[in-house]
């Protein structure tokens, strides 16, 4: 993409910066509709109607006049909080999720950077968050926001390996960490994505990744970091404006890039689910996009579904059940690749 | 062992479950009401506002005396002889000009408790719930008709023909024969009390 940027194009500086904002212009309209689909799918799985009057029709500008009401808030920093830190905290939480986009291929010609260790850089770089994360629940000097971060530091560092061992099932099938190449390899009808492949050790693992996915980003039933009922709001208790919008933002660019790396490695990405049957750079998007917001949607049905887990289930579900099964996909798939 | 791949299969079999249940709520119709547009009949006897129909009122105080929570101020102006107030639509004849009936409805509990008393039943509560203000001062209902020149006039009136009475009494009580005129003049000083009551407050 950034070859044909430059023949557009021609100060290098220029086609970086584009391509660096490109996910951008996704992510943001995608964060304003899921957080008004998310309020209207709770609303509706509790039998209540949700925001219907902002903008008309069942209340589409509700997000609008959200983030509008964010922008104009006043930015409150605690007295006592670790200023720098807390200035800084919201922005590494959002440059880790925002990151992980860089080599995220949206389609066969639309990728922020192809190379060879994709996905190894998507692990590494969303594994910043935790960082921010922790920032945020220090500086506030809160209690409640220290304790949401500690939690979510334990949280994500534990799943963190069942994530990467049901991920590695693939790289094993696949023979390579590129997530380009990933995607090539499942071309063709739906049967030939990784899920239905080498059955069933690539299905558990895409189970144990989905189900690994919502603790890294913090969602119900995994969402003690930020356990409204315990913790007033964990680690962005003491945020306020726009910064509480970026933790909002980051949060649900998050919830695209793990649902994102879900359908490349297991749901062949770009590729149309029918063979050549509107396939394509540019259906591409459309099939891969589809299918993230295929994810992030059953992300928002578990979480209007299933109570919130306690610590020790949460480390129970992590050590006891999800890391031995992604072990022994890997175990099962190496087999299976040496007979 | 046995325990352990069972609270597996009862895990991912209890989601699955859960996740129905919410799946099917998503298609019942929502038990919301969308109250500005859409407003459920209130029952025949719910009490919201106050209202009070002037005309009827005779200035008896019976509601003031109910009211539980002091909402309700009145104050009356004895009415001339002379005058014709009217009588009320239960047949009744109206004695004495109501100059101030302030309901404050901030304060109001709507218990309805000065609804009974009203021997014209004149007080009432109406299905009326939609009356916020910004101001406390605005939920200050007057009801009286009566203008403050109105209001003037009845009291110089009264006062002018106060002090007749009793120039009159006087007169009579200097004459031998004032036995016969003066039973007459008593009720007036006895009636006026109660009409300057309210006025203190």
């Amino acid at each position: 993409m950034d070859q044909f940027l430059k023949s557009i194009l021609d100060n290098d500086i220029l086609v970086y910066v584009v391509v660096a904002l490109l996910p951008l212009v996704w992510i943001v309209p995608y964060a304003l509709f899921a957080v008004w689909l998310e309020r209207k799918l709770a609303a509706h799985m509790q039998d209540r109607l949700g925001p219907m009057r902002t903008g008309g029709w069942h209340g589409w500008a509700q997000s609008f006049a959200d983030i509008l009401k964010l922008m104009q808030k006043e930015d409150i920093v605690p007295a006592s909080a670790d200023k720098k830190l807390h200035y800084l905290a919201p922005y590494v939480v959002f440059i880790g999720s925002y990151a992980a986009f860089a080599a995220i291929p949206f389609s066969s010609g639309l990728i922020g950077s192809n190379i060879n260790i994709g996905l190894f850089y998507v692990i590494a770089v969303s594994a910043l968050v935790v960082v921010g994360i922790l920032m945020a629940g220090w500086s506030s000097n809160n209690k409640w926001s220290l304790l949401g971060a500690m939690r979510s530091a334990a949280q994500i560092v534990s799943y963190e390996i069942p994530t990467a061992l049901a991920l590695l099932t693939v790289v094993m099938i696949a023979g390579t960490l590129n997530l380009q190449e990933i995607n090539q390899l499942q071309t063709g009808w739906f049967w030939h994505w990784f899920v239905f492949q080498k059955f069933p050790f690539p299905f558990v693992a895409f189970i144990i990744y989905f189900v690994a996915s919502l603790a890294e980003t913090n969602r119900t039933p995994f969402d003690i970091p930020e356990a409204e009922s315990e913790l007033v709001a964990g680690y962005h208790t003491e945020y306020s404006g726009m910064k509480f919008a970026l933790f909002f933002l980051a949060e649900y660019a998050n919830m695209f890039a793990v649902s994102a790396v879900a359908s490349t490695l297991f749901l062949g990405g770009w590729n149309s689910p029918f063979g050549d049957f509107l396939g394509g750079p540019f259906w591409g998007v459309f099939w891969f996009l589809s299918k993230g917001m295929f994810f992030v949607i059953i992300q928002m049905w578990l979480r209007w579904t299933l109570p919130r887990l306690r610590v020790d289930q949460l480390m129970y579900v992590s050590w006891k059940v999800l890391t031995p099964w992604a072990f022994a996909c890997i175990v099962g798939v190496g087999f299976w690749l040496m007979m | 062992m046995k325990e352990y791949f069972g609270d597996i299969f009862r895990s991912i079999w209890t989601v699955l479950v859960g996740m129905k249940v919410t799946f099917l709520h998503l298609f019942t119709p929502a038990v919301t009401i969308q109250y500005p547009d859409v407003r459920l009949k209130l029952p025949e006897r719910a009490r919201n506002r106050l209202y009070v129909n002037m005309d009827d009122c005779i200035g008896c105080f019976q509601c003031d005396m109910a009211c539980p929570v002091d909402c309700i101020s009145i104050e009356t102006v004895k009415a001339l002889p002379t005058d014709n107030l009217g009588t009320t639509s239960t047949g009744q004849k109206k004695r004495l000009w109501v100059t101030k009936f302030d309901i404050d409805i901030a304060k109001c509990c709507y218990c309805g408790l000065c609804v009974p008393p009203c021997p014209t039943e004149c007080i009432k509560m109406t299905d009326v719930y939609e009356f916020s203000e910004y101001s406390r001062t605005n939920l200050i209902y007057n009801y009286s008709t009566m203008t403050p020149a109105e209001v003037a006039d009845a009291k110089t009136k009264l006062s002018a023909y106060d002090k007749e009475q009793a120039t009159k009494k006087a007169a009579a009580a200097t004459q031998p024969a004032a036995s016969q005129v003066s039973p007459a003049a008593k009720p007036v000083q006895a009636a006026s009390p109660s009409t300057s009551e309210p006025k203190k407050q």
